[in-house]
């Protein structure tokens, strides 16, 4: 028991219902919103240290004990991701801070960051299912305005489609839980574990799993991923990169847990179903990544074959590739923020949009070249960085597994990743110039400080990933062993 | 009486997916609105007992057979979020059909030619 555990979500809540009152004091709602993320990165950093100490914690609002009260439950897992979270977070906003533009500001911008990251870490720490209806809901509440916020054309029209198919897979969601609800009887995560551990994985609980992965494939962007292209380009850079860290990460959360901690009995169906639909998503994302020529496209692209790698990881559910999954998902968050601050200065500097608009950039912005570059590597899964860790885990657990098919498309998807960002760096930063030296637009230190807080993320998790290997493997450790978990929960 | 219900759930949601196919906007976000009350009369029905039980409180101490109150507990939440999501998706119309001019699905596929 400790209440330390609620902060993560109480803070960003607390913190964006007071900034709502200090709407023309923009300087006090920036520090605000900037201290909040780094509080809770510390605070994440130290549960994580608890954890390893004590073990997964738990906290039960109102003293209900579980299985009959609404509960967090904090493991390495859960813990690991609220702290890339507010590192991604904290990131966001220091690029937002020069980039976003009073109107923004003005119109509650902050707020909702802070509430878009409430939810997110709620939906990381609840143990209670119903309850991580009710997170994704916040979350998917503040992203409805984040996309819309600005009012363009291009953003309404993207914004009523995103929320339509939002409203949809969440209703889907709801029918999903009352089908569990009905036939097991609770909504404790543990709990529910435990009974279907009891009971067998009846033929009917396996279709309602199926229902939960439609739900978060929608989310996900795993084979249902139609919504994601349109919507996050159409953002501003500050809150695409904050949705293409995020948003689809907390689908593919729900689903490693939900099929690692319930359905984990019928592997040959449910976790074969995610290898096809995880194979599929590798292809179709590959196919649109090479496909256009405009660079928000591309990058949004490229979350989804990150999605599709992150979930062949489930699909297999070794230890090894759950540690894989584990450690991508991380890099995955980061790099990704990384990309789409890069892709949306590139954007900003030049007022163009294609490929075959730019060129010559590096003469002119030599420092966002290489940051490119080291992204590129990065994403491909070259040594020194993030990005090669995870790779290695997920291709040695699909061998173990035996799954060549998903192993091959895995290492084929990396290629088309590196092909789809080669190409934009040839065609934007090599070649003969566009921008003369009176029309350069000056590069803003605040577009290039996040960034390069990132690339030293991406090189430090690459390099470091040493001293993170004992809380990914206490993570993967719990995911395969729900008992630890569930004993967690219910019986101490 | 559950059967009822389950039929009654099933007609919700074919008038739903009508509506959320045809090409209006207005009808889309009325036709969500529908689906969820579709979702809530499920589950309460997921309840089970809907008429053999009473109301859960204990009376003169003694436990009766009572209804399962989680799934009104449920229903009362998903009212609430359901009813802020309509309210943002009924502004989001309406400030697309101004800057847009139209409220027809067809016309916001957003191609190339804009």
């Amino acid at each position: 028991m400790s209440n330390l555990i609620v902060l993560p979500m109480a803070v960003p809540v607390l913190a964006g219902i007071i900034l709502v009152f200090f709407r023309n004091q923009v300087q006090i709602q920036r520090w605000i919103s900037l201290i909040v993320m780094l509080a809770n990165a510390g605070l994440a950093i130290y549960l994580l240290n608890l954890i390893q100490a004590e073990g997964v914690m738990r906290l039960d609002f109102g003293g209900w004990e579980p299985p009959f009260g609404i509960l967090f439950v904090a493991d390495s897992f859960s813990v690991i991701l609220v702290l890339t979270t507010s590192v991604v977070a904290a990131v966001c906003l220091l690029y937002a801070f020069s980039s976003i533009g009073k109107r923004y500001e003005n119109m509650f911008f902050y707020s909702f960051v802070n509430f878009l990251v409430a939810g997110v870490n709620g939906s990381f720490l609840t143990g209670d299912l119903f309850n991580l209806y009710v997170c994704f809901e916040i979350m998917l509440l503040a992203s409805y305005v984040l996309i819309a916020l600005g009012g363009k054309k291009a953003q309404l029209r993207e914004s009523i489609k995103y929320v339509l198919v939002n409203v949809i897979s969440s209703w889907f969601f709801l029918i999903a839980i009352a089908y569990l609800y009905g036939s097991i009887g609770t909504l404790n995560m543990a709990h529910i574990s435990e009974r279907i551990a009891e009971t067998g994985q009846a033929p009917l609980l396996t279709v309602i799993s199926i229902v939960f992965l439609t739900v978060f494939g929608l989310k996900a962007g795993l084979l249902l991923y139609f919504w994601l292209p349109g919507s996050y380009s159409v953002a501003p850079t500050a809150v695409a990169a904050l949705f293409g860290g995020l948003l689809t990460k907390v689908g593919i959360y729900a689903m490693i847990r939900v099929f690692t901690l319930f359905f984990y009995h019928e592997p040959s169906i449910s976790h074969s179903l995610i290898g096809v639909m995880a194979a599929l998503t590798l292809i179709g994302g590959s196919i649109g990544a090479v496909a256009y020529k405009d660079i928000r496209l591309i990058v949004s692209y490229n979350v989804v074959i990150a999605v599709g790698f992150i979930l062949v990881g489930l699909a297999v559910a070794t230890p090894a590739a759950l540690e894989g999954s584990i450690y991508y998902l991380m890099h995955d968050m980061i790099v990704k923020t990384l990309l789409f601050l890069l892709a949306g200065t590139m954007i900003a500097v030049t007022g163009k949009t294609k490929i075959n608009e730019m060129s010559g950039l590096i003469r002119n912005y030599p420092l966002l070249g290489w940051m490119f570059f080291i992204v590129m590597l990065s994403l491909a899964g070259i040594p020194p960085f993030s990005g090669f860790i995870g790779k290695v885990l997920v291709g040695q657990g699909t061998v173990e597994a035996g799954s060549y098919v998903l192993l091959t498309l895995a290492f084929i998807s990396s290629i088309f990743v590196l092909y789809s960002l080669l190409r934009i760096f040839l065609g934007c930063f090599w070649g003969e110039t566009i921008i003369s030296i009176e029309d350069k637009v000056p590069m803003k230190r605040g577009w290039l400080f996040p960034s390069i807080l990132l690339t030293f993320a991406t090189i430090g998790l690459g390099l470091g990933a040493e001293f993170l290997a004992p809380y990914v493997s206490d993570a993967a450790n719990t995911l395969l062993d729900p008992e630890v978990y569930i004993d967690a929960v219910l019986y101490e | 009486m559950e059967t009822l219900i389950t039929i009654l759930t099933g007609i919700l949601v074919t008038v739903a997916t009508y509506l959320i196919l045809t090409r209006s906007v207005l009808k889309v976000i009325l036709g969500t609105a529908i689906l969820s009350h579709a979702a809530h009369l499920m589950i309460m029905t997921m309840g089970k007992g809907l008429k053999s039980g009473s109301v859960p409180v204990l009376v003169d101490g003694q436990e009766t057979t009572f209804v399962d109150p989680l799934p009104q507990a449920l229903i009362l939440t998903s009212i609430v979020i359901s009813f802020a999501v309509t309210a943002i998706l009924l502004v989001l119309a309406y400030r697309t059909y101004r800057e847009t001019g139209t409220d027809n699905l067809y016309e916001l596929r957003g191609n190339k030619h804009e």
